[in-house]
């Protein structure tokens, strides 16, 4: 029971290495503003997938790692990882049973609250306000969490972790 | 949920008013490290294999047109060294003697996407080779920012097109006094309290003026690109782009310099790290890592 419960974590360290990875390759600048937003999406999936492990505080760390690799103030992206995870432990039972895209759309709120908070916070320490562009992310969130979904949860399925 | 709020609040807070969290920060930008050096790798291979792949033509020409530079560029450093000795002896006719020594070690940019809304970049040199916070930072044309975050491996540099930037220049035709702050668009800033009948031309050259003491003066900033009076604007709008390859430039020397406003007891000192800074250009050794 434990190893499983240890090959599980191992897992959900990796994919948040990998989302944290991808955050910071180096795009071209057009293709910038419509990077989803990895790290989210990967906790957000791990939230509903195992509610009792990854919670909170997970979304917390993961936050400030964030934070340090994409030169932010600390607790910028924790702030709003730690509220969109507690919101997915929350309400797991009832996004499970949706269908593909009904849980499309709930993740994309939850994107988009993340982008929010940031936002505020940015707002609130009187930096500059980015563009409307800023939005770009959550909707190529929202079309690519299907993908998403289906390829971590046959990760996890593969792992034994689920 | 609730504490993870508070504790990330009071981290904002702490950061941004206090700058407290220097520490911790620079702990996990270690942690974080290899995996910036693993995005910086497809750039890093690709740069390679372009070098590979490099026909042997190709390469002769550019053997060629480097060798070209290389002599205009030593014979300007001829006059260069003539003008110095020239300036010092000047000097001390007014008696205002001083030195600027200068020290400067090349680093590379790593490859690595920041927060899109900021102007930022990460260097492979850290605070084990001497970088410190506030260091000038140029590439072979002009200033490109400053450094703003050190820890032991890496270091993160505001570039001066980050509307954050401001930075104290001169126009290097009649010496007028400006400050040049970023807009956060790449290629533009943006000149301050410039009065209406000042003398300001498109096309001229601005070069830092050493006001803040941050900067080494006379390095070029920016190039003039556009004067324009607004009615109801009690001052000129001027706008002007960087001279330095803000974001094409792979390599940039981080400088150590000593300021002729430095007070006078730190000057003895800081001349003693210039002159150990020259003596360190002799044995400097091919690889070029220190000059």
């Amino acid at each position: 029971m434990s190893e499983i419960l240890a090959r599980g974590t191992w897992l959900v360290l990796l994919t948040l290495v990998t989302a944290l990875f991808l955050t910071i390759l180096p795009l071209p600048p057009m293709a910038e503003d419509l990077r989803p937003q990895w790290v989210a999406m990967t906790l957000i999936f791990w939230a509903l997938a195992l509610p009792e492990r990854v919670g909170v505080f997970w979304a917390f760390g993961v936050g400030l790692v964030l934070d340090v690799a994409t030169g932010t103030l600390l607790g910028h992206h924790a702030l709003g990882l730690s509220v969109v995870a507690y919101v997915a432990v929350e309400l797991h039972p009832r996004v499970r049973i949706f269908s593909l895209w009904q849980q499309a759309l709930f993740v994309w709120i939850l994107l988009i609250l993340e982008r929010l908070l940031a936002l505020w916070v940015l707002g609130a320490t009187g930096q500059p306000m980015p563009s409307l562009t800023y939005w770009g992310a959550t909707f190529a969130g929202l079309l690519l969490w299907p993908w998403l979904q289906v390829v971590l949860r046959d990760l996890a399925r593969r792992a034994g972790a689920v | 949920m609730i504490l993870a709020v508070l504790v990330a609040l009071g981290l904002i807070v702490a950061d941004h008013r206090h700058h407290h969290l220097g520490t911790l920060r620079a702990t996990l930008a270690v942690m974080v490290y290899p995996l910036q050096v693993l995005a910086d790798l497809p750039v890093r291979l690709a740069r390679n294999a372009q070098g590979r792949l490099a026909d042997e033509r190709m390469l002769r020409d550019q053997n060629e047109a480097l060798r070209r530079e290389n002599l205009v560029l030593n014979a300007r450093l001829q006059q260069l060294h003539a003008l110095e000795s020239e300036n010092m002896r000047l000097r001390d006719l007014l008696g205002s003697s001083f030195r600027i020594g200068e020290r400067v070690l090349i680093a590379e940019i790593l490859a690595v996407d920041l927060d899109p809304g900021r102007r930022q970049v990460v260097l492979n040199k850290g605070s084990s080779s001497g970088v410190f916070v506030g260091q000038p930072v140029l590439d072979a044309n002009a200033v490109m920012g400053q450094v703003v975050r050190t820890n032991p491996v890496s270091s993160t540099v505001l570039l001066i097109t980050d509307s954050e930037h401001a930075l104290p220049v001169e126009v290097n035709r009649n010496g007028l006094r400006s400050i040049a702050r970023g807009t956060g668009v790449a290629q533009d800033l943006e000149l301050l309290h410039i009065p209406k009948n000042a003398d300001v031309r498109v096309g001229d050259l601005l070069v830092t003026s050493g006001m803040g003491g941050r900067f080494p003066r006379g390095y070029p900033v920016a190039r003039v690109t556009g004067v324009r009076h607004d009615p109801d604007d009690p001052f000129t709008v001027v706008t002007a782009e960087p001279t330095a390859r803000l974001d094409r430039s792979r390599e940039v020397l981080l400088v150590w310099t000593l300021s002729p406003e430095s007070p006078g007891g730190a000057s003895g000192e800081a001349l003693g790290d210039a002159s150990a800074g020259a003596g360190a250009s002799g044995s400097g050794g091919p690889d070029g890592e220190e000059r």
